[in-house]
């Protein structure tokens, strides 16, 4: 027994050994020589924020994603497209909360292209609440030209967008239902403008090179229930709207999810119980648990 | 062999296997829901059902096919001869009694749902032995100036949509 | 499937049938009377929790397809419309995708306890050979799924996967363009992947019934690895195992619907949500997890060649294991040395996994290509040697004397890894 254990320590040991020889002593230098690769490493992870639609019992704060949609609306929808939302999706349960007559009288002030008509021409009214939100631009090449960069569409941002979370994080990640790598990456891009001489320099932007110049300024959305004018709110209430426009069933998703689990669990008790009385039956039962 | 010991019968009684099977069950049939519901129309269907129409430009005497919802309707102008004989005919003559009148917000206007109650094919406009009547060549069905079933082997008139007429040339359905 | 049918039809109806199509009676052998050891644990019920989310992913795919448009143009959208617009769209599309990862995480426990306790041994090689082709089967399902949504992710992972065949000498590239169906991966492609991945899952089932078979040929392996004698060896498969497999299905389930419902993201690349893009490529490129192993050995060799080539062998020397393994001895228990070097395995390909998840630099190349060494070297050199110079344990004389924990090592407590 005991020479038995000798063996299974040296194995395992040589084995451990010779791993941590080839990650550390050869693996050093060759980090250093392939210093192009890691430097697009190198800028800060995001910051985690708090957020109302984190964990179990996460729900939209609909006042925040109200006021988010108001900065995507005065601001970001400029030059970002926002093409898998329509307009009816704004009064969805689970969603801002806007009302039918709200949502008619919003799509009402876009004009939207349509046809052709009888007489074969395309042309413009006014927009029905199942219109999707319209771009302001004809296409990506106008986009371009007029922008320098084609501007990502806006309606899976929050899910399109992440950061490595590293060993061991990820592991703990789906246990404390860390899902909001998006918004948190949103809200530090839109803080991250920190150096006053380079508008398009951005701590958190990977190279630290953004294309897009710093978007927001405090007082540049006026906020009617009071909360303040600042960049660090409008960043936060839009990373939420994204948030929103990304993940719209997630309120639906995690109410049923919650039933299901307290049903299977249920179950999973019932069902153990079932096991334990069948197979503490004679014929099953030799003097020891046979598990 | 220790199977042939375990009958079903003592086993019934207990409760824990009634609940297990009983939980079971209701598992697999909430489970189905989501793969049913899945069939019915989504979102987007639901939501655009709407059509707006232009009805400036047709002419008296002329009926004109759209699309709601993914079906065709036909908008008459009626003359005010078809209007005439339409609100002529007693209703006992007809398979489906219903008025003229209430199958018409304005009487120079029948707005129809163009599938035949028989069986759904889509009926000829201004086809039949009826003057601005309908015909459905499927199986000879005959509609008159009201859309309504007047000889061959449809049950019903032909089915109205929900409609609005916004101003005098702009009609909204749905 | 093999198993005395000890089916007795009672009512007319019954008889005058089971007479015509004996299948009552086929299944009734199979999945009630079917004598299965008393002493298989938790490690055993992993091959129904295979056919339950085999099934389940049949099922939510074929509905998906209901409203999946397999075009380059409109794929992306229609994923998004299933997220959005269909009914329960978003609960369906989460299970399937989660759901590829929950049948892996199954399969791989199901193929490490199979390594474990020994179960490819005689006679149980073709079993193990139709569980080999299963896995095949199953990766290249996987992978034509994730081509699907047509995001960044799935684009360029199919650009890399299928240029593994440029590899091959002289033909590469002909067979490359023969599978795109151009000269880039495009709509033709995605078109011949819906397809494919449509018929897989169906042939993966029948295999599945082949390998049932041959299972209720000579009956499950177990913890003890000997061979069941007498029917004190025994339980039937119902109660006992429908039971027992049951339970533990409901608690997979409890793991599954946390995956679906609470981090239905957790797995997925976000570049994935990124629509297609033929002109830029990710920074980083990296397969679903259930691959990262083999796609860490990939790079971990610095040829083109012999890496396509040394990963496909890590992947097809899976088979030869029955002959590999010289040990006359089959479960772990009762071998000491090889339990260890089994442990360094698991641990091996859950680092090259975690390799294979880090970008191509230095260290990691390193370690990766240290761990490809041990991965071959597990299969080539410790196995054959193992079971000529290791001093195994007592065997107990049946299952009944296992479980009562006769022969000294042989508690139950022993038995379980």
């Amino acid at each position: 027994m005991r020479q038995e254990n000798a063996s299974r320590r040296g194995i395992g040991l040589a084995f451990v050994t010779a791993l941590a020889l080839a990650l550390t002593a050869s693996g050093r230098p060759m980090l250093a020589e392939t210093g192009q690769g890691s430097n697009l490493f190198e800028q800060p992870k995001p910051p985690r924020q708090e957020w109302t639609f984190n964990g179990f019992f996460g729900r939209y704060d609909q006042a925040q994603l109200q006021r988010g949609f108001q900065v995507y609306r005065e601001v970001c929808s400029n030059c970002h497209s926002l093409k898998l939302v329509a307009f009816r999706n704004l009064a969805d349960p689970g969603g801002p909360g806007f009302s039918e007559a709200q949502v008619k009288a919003l799509a009402a002030k876009y004009q939207i292209k349509d046809g052709p008509n009888d007489a074969g021409d395309i042309f413009e009214r006014p927009g029905r609440p199942s219109d999707y939100f319209p771009w302001n631009f004809p296409n990506e090449q106008a986009a371009r030209t007029a922008l320098g960069a084609v501007p990502p569409d806006m309606s899976l941002l929050a899910k399109a967008r992440s950061y490595e979370r590293g060993f061991p994080l990820f592991l703990i990640d789906p246990i404390i239902q860390y899902q909001e790598q998006g918004p948190d990456y949103i809200y530090a891009i839109l803080n991250g403008y920190t150096n006053d001489k380079d508008p398009n320099w951005n701590e958190y932007m990977p190279g630290h090179k953004i294309a897009m110049p710093m978007p927001l300024s405090d007082g540049a959305v006026d906020y009617e229930d009071g909360s303040p004018k600042a960049v660090q709110q409008y960043a936060k209430d839009v990373a939420a709207f994204l948030m929103w426009a990304a993940e719209p069933k997630l309120e639906e998703r995690k109410r049923l999810g919650f039933g299901v689990l307290i049903f299977l669990s249920i179950y999973a008790l019932l069902f153990f119980a079932a096991k334990n009385k069948i197979w503490s039956r004679p014929e099953a039962h030799v003097d020891l648990d046979t598990q | 062999m220790a199977a042939s010991a375990i009958e079903d019968e003592p086993t019934r009684r207990d409760f824990v296997f009634v609940a297990t099977g009983a939980m079971g069950v209701v598992a697999a049939g909430f489970a189905a829901w989501p793969l049913i519901d899945q069939m019915n129309p989504d979102a987007t269907t639901l939501a655009a059902a709407l059509t707006e129409v232009d009805i400036g430009n047709i002419a008296e005497g002329q009926i004109v096919t759209v699309k709601w919802r993914g079906k065709p309707i036909f908008i008459s102008h009626r003359t005010a001869t078809e209007v005439e004989a339409a609100r002529a005919v007693p209703l006992s003559e007809l398979r489906d009694p219903a008025s003229d009148e209430s199958r018409v917000q304005k009487p120079e206007w029948l707005i129809v749902i163009g599938i035949c109650t028989h069986l759904g094919c889509v009926p000829l406009k201004n086809a039949g032995p009826f003057e601005g009547g309908y015909f459905c060549p499927c199986h000879g069905s005959v509609y008159d100036a009201s859309g309504r079933i007047r000889q061959g082997p449809a049950p019903y008139n032909l089915y109205l949509p929900p409609y609005k007429f916004e101003n005098d040339t702009k009609l909204t359905i749905g | 499937m093999s198993g005395e049918s000890t089916y007795v039809p009672k009512s007319r109806l019954a008889k005058w049938f089971e007479s015509r199509l004996p299948i009552i009676g086929l299944v009734h052998s199979s999945f009630v009377a079917f004598p299965n050891p008393r002493n298989l644990n938790y490690w055993w019920t992993f091959g129904g929790i295979l056919s339950f989310m085999l099934a389940a992913q049949i099922v939510t795919g074929v509905v998906l397809a209901m409203h999946y448009t397999p075009q380059s143009g409109l794929a992306f959208d229609s994923i998004e419309h299933i997220m959005r617009d269909v009914n329960y769209g978003w609960l369906l599309r989460y299970a399937h995708a989660n759901g590829a990862s929950m049948f892996f995480f199954a399969l791989y426990i199901h193929m490490f306890r199979g390594i474990y306790y020994g179960s490819y041994k005689s006679p149980r090689e073709v079993l193990w050979l139709l569980g080999v082709i299963i896995f095949l089967l199953a990766i290249a399902t996987a992978f034509m799924g994730y081509v699907l949504p047509w995001g960044q992710m799935s684009f360029w992972g199919a650009t890399v996967i299928t240029s593994l065949f440029t590899a091959i000498p002289l033909v590469g590239d002909s067979i490359t363009t023969w599978l795109w169906g151009g000269y880039a991966v495009d709509n033709a492609t995605l078109n011949r992947f819906f397809s494919l991945h449509y018929l897989l899952p169906f042939m993966i089932a029948g295999v599945v019934v082949l390998h049932v078979w041959a299972l209720h040929v000579h009956g499950s392996n177990n913890p003890a690895g000997i061979e069941k004698k007498t029917d004190k060896d025994t339980l039937s498969f119902h109660p006992y195992f429908t039971v027992k497999d049951g339970f533990a299905l409901v608690c997979f389930l409890v793991l599954y619907t946390w995956l679906v419902f609470y981090v239905p993201s957790y797995l997925y690349d976000s570049d994935n949500y990124i629509v297609a893009n033929p002109l830029q490529t990710p920074v980083h490129i990296v397969p679903e997890w259930y691959y990262l192993p083999f796609y860490a050995i990939l790079r971990s060799i610095p040829s083109k060649l012999i890496g396509t080539a040394t990963m496909f062998a890590a992947v097809l020397i899976i088979a030869f294991l029955p002959w590999l393994d010289t040990s006359k001895v089959k479960s772990a228990a009762y071998r000491p040395l090889y339990r260890i070097f089994f442990w360094l395995f698991v641990a091996c390909c859950v680092l090259l996994g975690y390799m294979g998840s880090q970008p191509p630099e230095g260290g990691y190349v390193l370690a990766a290509r240290f761990l490809t060494v041990y991965y071959f070297l597990f299969f080539l050199v410790i196995l054959p040697l193992l079971g000529r110079y290791e001093k195994t344990k007592p065997l107990p004389v049946s299952i009944y004397d296992a479980v009562l924990g006769k022969h000294g090592h042989a508690k139950p407590a022993d038995v379980n890894p």
